[in-house]
């Protein structure tokens, strides 16, 4: 099972979501009587800015990037909790955005659900777990008999490996892991396609990370799911991947299939996020040191978004923003990448330089 | 997977489930800070005897003070039972028409406690609606409903009451007046609260939309209805509650006011406040017990209400625990 | 600024901070609750220590006791702290505030709560440095700016006057470093330093750190969850478990050659590139609440080696090989312990 690297298919008429310059501004601009008094624009925020990308069906496609890079907004956009102000969210086909109805949307609703961040706000407090597990199943009136919902609601339990019986219980009676069980069976409950994922294990300690993870994996082969998975850990993603895509101030600088990214990165970005991550092997590998920290993204840097940060910048880079080149799998947004001045020996070069500053 | 292995029922029954509800109640944290509270029992406890007292006035209280017919001039004017001239039927003596203070103060109170938890239901109804609406929706609704709770809160209660009245009074024939006014009260009263409810709902309910389990709802599908009924309400009642029971001392206290200015409740039935502003006459004349004792009792009522509120404030406050 | 560091010459102790059987316990109504029990450790001049565990091993509380601000009820209930050979832990409020900031340095999570939002940068530095030091106003500003400089930041000649919220997160806790090195401490206690910062921020904070400590010969105490970060940062590790040591030993050993059952499923646990596996080694159940902690050893419940013993009798740190171990699985001497073996659990 550990070598699942394949081309991405060429005809992704099998894509189960396909998103197509997906872009997301929002309005910051302070309050109208600021903006008339002392004279201030409006400010609009870029938080997706024109992504596209494809989720084959029964894979995992991981998002990461570092905070505001907009990420979680793409997971928001996907499930509808915002509308996009331009580009394309399409369904197994559907448009999202031809939807207009709650009944036109409810069959798509069902299929599609989500998983957050933090187990301790995902579930309402005062319903107990029964009820908040059975809420999508009523909701979408898939059962009506009180009887036949406990029986499911007791077979989702299990599914996450809890106890039926843990049903009769409120959510605080439960850890972090457990809570995000629960999300999860919840989440399940309207037997779905597609679960998007936003930092799932990001506020839970490892060794629960790794329950979760491993749970994720076996309803992945169990039920077929397929997943959109938002973090900002390289590791999990990793591990979890089938295609990734890296996100820098609202854009995709790169995506492709997950190995292959990681076998083989191309953006400098993906470079600098590889290097980053700290060395638990301690195996004294060199690495190209981090710099700079990620601009505001009320005003980003012209042309490429990166180039302040990246050692391999020149006044292209400065001032024309990149095209995506195709890559074997997938995509990369890079001038230095396009004109082939991103060369082994280059990056060697720099790693060595590093080597002796430190 | 053993999808369709043995499952046990996980709803309990109703029983159940309401003996589970209180055993978890005497095992909560507010439970405990209550008991480690002597100063909230004892408000609790004088409290509950004020109410029931007013509540079972016609069947525990010495006289009937609304039977026209049992009043006796002759008992008018009688000092409280440990002064000379006091009479064991009186224990806190008697008003200038005879009747029985202590008789009154307990249907006084009644009215008192009537016109309080009724205008401070209608208060919070209104109040939370308009604030899960205004804080739930936001844009155009939020920005109306809170303007008007602005241009409310310039009118004090007693202008509002005065003003409903004046109109009332003029629209329909005295008799009739006279009948509306206990619904004018309650309804002047709980214009001047709903305010302080909608802003402190609109508040915790901001806070709460933008938490994980409201999205959840909101990717599931479930309609803005339901989500604000049953996924945001009961998560903001703990304040609710709070300024239920702040707002309750502050409405008997409105009550008592406009009674004492005349503009409250008929004096045929005499609530608290009325008791006192007719005591009050006759202050100078030596018979201090009229206004003294509806005194005593509104500010000891007032004062075990407001004490429950604060600490059922801080039981709820996690800060503060 | 030294001479005065040092009275006891008399009575020398090797290590610079000395943590003996400390218990820490916080008083609920149901009862007395025990986040800390019985540890002991030690922290040598100039070293990096790394404690690592997981939310509610009672890491954060030690760092806290040692400076003195474990927060009411929570309370020291047993044991001692030496800081170069005195004890500190029962120190009246005004010794111990001058002991932190003039020997021990404190850099916390959330830089936005350790600085004031009130005061430009420079002020706190200033005043930080005037406080412990007779420096005159004009010298303390030109060893403010050297410290900003120092941890890198940009035009700080500038940036000095400016006000915390002016910063970006990691430049603030860049001056919550400086702030923490400013009066030049023997100790400082990180905690959790890079938890609320970006991968790329972290990596540049745990070097600046590393660094400076170096530089300045202090001693740090690296509170955190995340052993990549130990990895890269500490010579030693002591991981927590339920308030209890499972294991203290220099860092290569611990990550490479874990010995408590539960350090060894937690580096199982960690994912990581390059490491094809299907599923990650996994340590069933969750620590339990203090509320709940077992009999014996606490970890006994999710423990795949465990045995009756353990079930009976808490054990305490035995030495195996350079490390502490706190397990029964060494207390055997007829076994050659060097080489209990795991089972590889559930990789495919």
């Amino acid at each position: 099972m550990a070598d699942r690297v394949e081309a991405m298919p060429e005809d992704s008429g099998d894509a189960l979501v396909r998103v197509t310059d997906l872009a997301k501004y929002f309005d910051v601009s302070p309050p109208w009587l600021t903006r008339v008094l002392q004279n201030e624009p409006r400010l609009s925020l870029r938080a997706v800015d024109g992504v596209s990308f494809d989720i084959p069906r029964g894979k995992t496609f991981s998002l990461v990037g570092e905070s505001g890079c907009g990420k979680s907004t793409v997971a928001r956009l996907v499930v509808g909790l915002y509308r996009p102000t331009m580009g394309s969210i399409e369904f197994e086909g559907v448009d999202m955005a031809s939807l207009k109805t709650r009944a036109q949307m409810a069959p798509v609703r069902k299929r599609l659900q989500m998983i957050f961040q933090d187990p301790f706000a995902s579930l309402n407090p005062r319903w107990r777990v029964a009820d908040i597990i059975a809420e999508p199943i009523r909701a979408h009136g898939l059962m009506s008999d009180d009887g036949e919902i406990a029986r499911r609601v007791g077979e989702l339990l299990e599914q996450v490996r809890l106890s039926a019986r843990d049903g009769e219980k409120f959510p605080h009676e439960f850890s972090g892991g457990q809570r995000q069980r629960i999300s999860i069976a919840r989440a399940l409950a309207s037997n779905p396609d597609f679960l998007v994922c936003d930092e799932p294990t990001s506020a839970l300690d490892v060794s629960v990370q790794a329950q979760i993870l491993n749970l994720m994996k076996d309803l992945q082969r169990e039920l077929g799911l397929t997943y959109l998975f938002i973090s900002h850990d390289l590791a999990v993603v990793y591990h979890i991947s089938d295609y990734l895509g890296v996100m820098y101030l609202g854009r995709l600088v790169e995506w492709g299939a997950a190995r292959e990214i990681f076998r083989e990165p191309r953006h400098p970005y993906t470079r600098m996020l590889l290097d980053a991550i700290p060395d638990l092997e301690m195996s004294g590998r060199q690495r190209i040191p981090v710099a700079g920290e990620v601009p505001s993204p009320i005003s980003p840097p012209t042309g490429c978004h990166f180039h302040p940060r990246c050692p391999f910048a020149n006044d292209r880079c400065r001032t024309e923003m990149p095209l995506p080149i195709a890559t074997a799998t997938g995509e990369v947004r890079c001038h230095a990448v396009e004109e082939g001045r991103l060369t082994e020996e280059l990056i060697r070069a720099k790693r060595a330089e590093a080597g002796i500053a430190n | 997977m053993t999808a369709g292995s043995e499952i046990r029922t996980i709803s309990p029954g109703f029983g159940a489930r309401v003996g589970d509800s209180l055993k978890r109640f005497f095992d909560s944290d507010v439970f405990y800070s209550f008991k480690r509270s002597p100063v909230t029992i004892i408000a609790f406890l004088v409290t509950v005897l004020l109410i029931l007292g007013a509540a079972l006035a016609p069947w525990i209280a010495p006289h009937n003070t609304n039977d026209v017919a049992s009043l006796n001039l002759m008992d008018a004017f009688r000092p409280p039972v440990w002064e000379s001239g006091g009479e064991p039927n009186f224990l806190l003596g008697t008003d200038d028409q005879g009747r029985g203070v202590l008789s009154s103060i307990m249907f006084g109170m009644q009215l008192s406690l009537l016109v309080g938890f009724a205008s401070v239901l209608l208060a919070a109804a209104v109040g939370t609606i308009l604030g899960l609406l205004s804080g739930y929706v936001g844009g155009r609704v939020d920005s109306v409903i809170m303007r008007i709770a602005d241009v409310q809160l310039t009118f004090p209660a007693i202008l509002i009451a005065l003003l409903i009245d004046g109109i009332v009074g003029s629209l329909l024939p005295r008799a009739m007046h006279e009948e509306v006014k206990i619904y004018v009260l309650i309804v002047a009263i709980a214009a001047s609260q709903w305010v302080n409810f909608a802003r402190t709902v609109r508040g915790s309910t901001l806070v709460e939309k933008n938490k994980e389990y409201v999205q959840a709802a909101r990717v599931i599908g479930v309609r803005p209805i339901a989500i604000m009924w049953r996924h945001v309400l009961p998560n903001v009642m703990g304040p609710v509650l709070v300024i239920a029971t702040l707002s309750l001392a502050l409405a008997i206290l409105t009550e008592a006011t406009l009674s004492f200015l005349g503009v409250g409740v008929p004096v045929t039935r005499p609530s608290l406040g009325t008791l006192i502003r007719i005591g009050n006459d006759f202050l100078f004349s030596g018979e201090w017990w009229m206004t003294i004792f509806p005194g005593l009792a509104l500010v000891i009522l007032v004062l075990s209400v407001n004490l429950l509120g604060d600490w059922l404030r801080d039981a709820l406050n996690p800060k503060l625990r | 600024m030294m001479s005065e560091s040092d009275p006891v010459g008399a009575a020398p102790r090797e290590a610079l901070l000395q943590v003996e059987n400390l218990r820490i316990e916080f008083p609920t109504r149901r009862g007395v609750l025990v986040a800390v029990d019985d540890i002991s450790f030690h922290i040598n001049e100039g070293e990096v220590l790394g404690v690592v565990g997981e939310s509610g091993a009672g890491k954060s509380l030690t760092g806290a006791s040692i400076i003195g601000l474990l927060e009411p009820p929570g309370r020291i209930a047993g044991g001692e702290i030496l800081l170069s050979g005195r004890r500190i832990d029962h120190l009246p409020y005004e010794d111990m505030r001058r002991i932190r900031g003039r020997e021990i340095g404190m850099v916390f999570q959330d830089p936005l709560t350790s600085l004031n939002p009130l005061y430009t940068v420079g002020r706190q530095l200033i005043e930080t440095i005037q406080t412990h030091t007779d420096l005159s106003e004009q010298a303390a500003r030109k060893r403010a700016l050297e410290l900003l400089g120092e941890v890198g930041i940009p035009a700080a000649s500038q940036r000095i006057d400016q006000y915390p919220h002016q910063f970006s997160g990691g430049m603030r806790q860049r001056v919550v470093i400086a702030l923490a090195l400013c009066i030049n401490p023997k100790l400082v206690i990180a905690d959790e330093p890079t938890t609320a910062l970006d991968v790329s921020i972290q990596a540049q904070i745990i070097k600046l750190l590393k660094r400076l400590c170096h530089e300045h010969g202090a001693a740090v105490m690296l509170i955190t969850h995340d052993m990549g970060v130990i990895a890269e940062t500490a010579d030693r590790v002591a991981v927590m478990y339920a308030g209890r040591i499972a294991e203290v030993g220099p860092v290569s050993q611990v990550i490479k050659h874990a010995r408590h059952p539960y350090t060894h499923g937690l580096m199982g646990s960690i994912p990581m590139i390059g490491h094809d596996m299907e599923r990650l080694t996994q340590i069933d159940g969750s620590m339990p609440r203090l509320t709940e902690i077992p009999r014996g050893c606490a970890f006994n419940p999710r423990c795949p080696k465990v045995m009756e013993r353990c079930r009976l009798d808490r054990p305490e740190p035995l030495p195996v090989g350079n490390s502490q171990v706190a397990c029964w699985l060494y207390d055997d001497p007829s076994a050659e312990v060097e080489e209990i073996v795991f089972g590889e659990a559930e990789n495919g």
